[in-house]
């Protein structure tokens, strides 16, 4: 099982990856809403790629009050 | 469809579709890919009336309120009808509010029972304003078992046979408060009656019917007014079918179009905007070719609905695109918040007829309506069957503040005889909305009267509401202001809140108090975040009670400031 910097790591990645942004723009405790200008439905979008990659599911109310990749990370973690 | 005009309540309209339509499919339940629930109107009845018996057995009498807040689905719709069969009043809540918030709303409704979602239910449970609910009994849908439900009770636990007393209520009774916004400050509860309901639904589906094997796909929150009525009330008076998805995942959306071959779904902005992505990136990934004659055939469409839309002209000139959408879609309904134009007619080229509109919670559901006779992207249509509007002192343009007189309107603002006052005068409500008619009596709107925003979400927001998070930030004073209401622009959209910040004499604005308004900004949801901020070198002007003239600020701001001034936050 990946460690949790892993996971969030990971996230990341996928994250820059899905929206086209360079790496390092993003920060763990980004406010993901603000740093990628998107909304709610493009977040969800990306948990459904997030989902795939890691093989997990998590309901959509798991994201609410949800707006930094660290804490995105923490209900991704506790589900591997 | 049930003759309305017969009936004195939603509960007696109800219970009577139930019998009419029984062998008819009345909801679907899916999750994801995976259907969950379906149920006839048979079947409906007979699940919601132990519910009716427990709230009877709770000694849950006519008049007495009952708060639903849960996700859409099929327990939404089964709980509100027992409210409804037993004489209640329903106070649906917006399930996206923080646990906070809820108590707030649960303890101004006086709500008697609860109708909570575990998941919710849990999060309140933890709220430290949890020890002060008075609410008598909370029935907590799919609870694990063994669970610890604070005194709730399991919702599936109530499965006591036969039928419960039925409680007849007349027109003028409430049936409904729901909260057009106010969290954090002053709650707008609007009283609604069961005669606003039932001729709301009489206007609507006399414009847009629903019919047995009709499927509404209900994503919009059904505590929302729009979805309460095209995807509850309506549906139900006609026995149609509505389709739960207890996602919103723009992928399981699509999907489920397809796969129950949806007739009608009611949009917000934000989400018709998603299936625009969604649809110009499936565009994209065409073949040059493909795509020049997609392009050909959509101009034709075009030129061919003009004047009317023709469905199935489209689904033959466009194929390809409407089985995306399940090939049977009659129209996409969007309400609630500013829609661009431009994505309404990029829909409407492709023969999916967007019906947009205009309404506020204070007027049950809509006021206007797209009759598609033409199609107006730049309109909210025309005032549906029964609404009277008016434009009250317009301007050289005739733009004014629109007015609205129907048997709609609500009743009262629940225990605020002041506001209600302000905002229904000689029988008008006044909307605060500003617009006018066009020649072809299409109402165009141009912005707001009033110091508030609407997002793409559709959710009203109020800035007095949000000052609260900001309590206590270290600076002189603040306000925070809707931009378009200190910056007036002759459209809407572009809406977003701005802060106006008084330093203390010799404080400089550095990082720290930047991190601070941040952190603060994001313990609000996300649509209710301040934009951005303007520095105020002056005091702000205040009343003899120390309040905040707010129009006065506004007005010095809009004198000294300019709208491309505000620092985003």
């Amino acid at each position: 099982m990946p460690t949790a910097e892993q996971t969030l790591e990971e996230i990341l990645t996928l994250a820059a990856a899905h929206f086209k942004v360079p790496r390092e723009k993003l920060r763990p405790d980004d406010d993901f809403f603000k740093t990628l200008g998107i909304d709610s439905l493009q977040t969800l979008d990306l948990l459904t790629k997030l989902e795939n990659h890691f093989h997990v599911e998590l309901p959509d109310y798991e994201l609410q009050g949800v707006s930094d990749f660290r804490t995105l990370a923490g209900k991704i973690q506790a589900r591997l | 469809m049930l003759d309305l005009q017969k009936y004195s309540c939603l509960g007696a309209a109800l219970r009577d579709a139930l019998e009419r339509f029984g062998s008819e499919t009345c909801l679907i339940e899916a999750d994801r890919d995976r259907e969950k629930t379906r149920l006839t109107y048979s079947d409906f009845k007979e699940i919601s009336m132990p519910l009716a018996r427990a709230l009877e057995d709770a000694e849950f009498d006519a008049g007495d309120r009952a708060a639903i807040l849960m996700t859409n689905q099929s327990k939404w719709l089964l709980s509100a009808y027992a409210v409804f069969y037993s004489g209640g009043v329903l106070v649906p809540l917006d399930y996206k509010l923080t646990a906070d918030e809820q108590l707030q709303l649960l303890e101004h409704s006086k709500a008697k029972v609860l109708v909570v979602e575990y998941y919710l239910w849990r999060a309140i449970t933890r709220s430290p304003e949890f020890q002060n609910i008075k609410t008598k009994l909370v029935l907590v849908t799919e609870a694990p078992l063994g669970a610890e439900l604070a005194g709730g009770f399991r919702w599936e636990d109530f499965k006591r046979k036969g039928t419960p007393d039925f409680m007849m209520r007349q027109r003028d009774d409430v049936a409904c408060i729901v909260y057009s916004s106010g969290t954090g400050g002053r709650p707008k509860g609007c009283v609604l009656t069961h005669e606003n309901y039932l001729e709301q639904c009489r206007a609507l589906t006399a414009w847009y019917p629903f019919w047995p094997g009709v499927r509404y796909l209900s994503i919009l929150p059904t505590n929302h007014a729009i979805d309460f009525m095209v995807g509850f009330i309506g549906p139900f008076i006609c026995g149609a079918c509505v389709v739960h998805l207890r996602t919103l995942r723009p992928e399981f959306v699509r999907d489920a179009f397809v796969r129950y071959r949806i007739t009608y779904v009611a949009l917000v902005p934000m989400i018709v905007k998603n299936l625009e992505r969604g649809v110009r990136a499936k565009f994209d990934e065409l073949p040059s070719w493909k795509r020049a004659i997609l392009n050909r055939m959509i101009g034709l469409n075009k030129m061919l609905t003009r004047n009317k839309a023709r469905p199935k002209l489209s689904r033959m000139l466009l194929p390809q695109v409407h089985r995306g959408f399940g090939g049977e879609l009659l129209a996409l309904i969007t309400g609630g918040a500013f829609m661009e134009p431009a994505t309404m007619q990029f829909f409407y080229d492709l023969g999916v007829p967007v019906v947009n509109g205009y309404g506020l919670t204070e007027a049950g559901t809509a006021l206007t309506l797209n009759d598609l006779k033409p199609f107006r992207a730049d309109t909210v249509g025309k005032p549906l069957p029964g609404v009277e509007l008016r434009v009250l002192s317009p301007n050289e343009e005739g733009i004014g503040e629109i007015a609205a007189r129907s048997k709609t309107v609500m009743s009262h603002y629940l225990d605020d005889p002041e506001l209600t006052l302000e905002t229904i005068v000689d029988g008008w409500l006044l909307t605060g909305d500003l617009g006018r008619f066009d020649s072809s009596g299409h109402l165009q709107l141009f912005g707001r009267k009033k110091n508030m925003i609407v997002t793409e979400g559709g959710k009203n927001i109020y800035p007095e509401d949000i000052e609260a998070v900001f309590d206590g930030l270290p600076v002189k004073e603040f306000c925070v202001f809707a931009a378009n209401y200190v910056w007036p622009q002759k459209e809407l959209g572009r809406e977003m809140l701005v802060m106006a910040l008084r330093l203390e004499q010799n404080q400089r604005f550095d990082s720290k108090l930047l991190e601070e308004m941040g952190a603060r900004n994001r313990r609000l949801a996300d649509f209710k975040r301040v934009g951005g901020y303007v520095i105020w070198e002056k005091d702000f002007p205040r009343t003899a009670s120390m309040k905040i003239k707010r129009q006065a600020l506004a007005e010095e701001l809009r004198k000294t400031v300019e709208r491309t001034g505000v620092v985003k936050l």
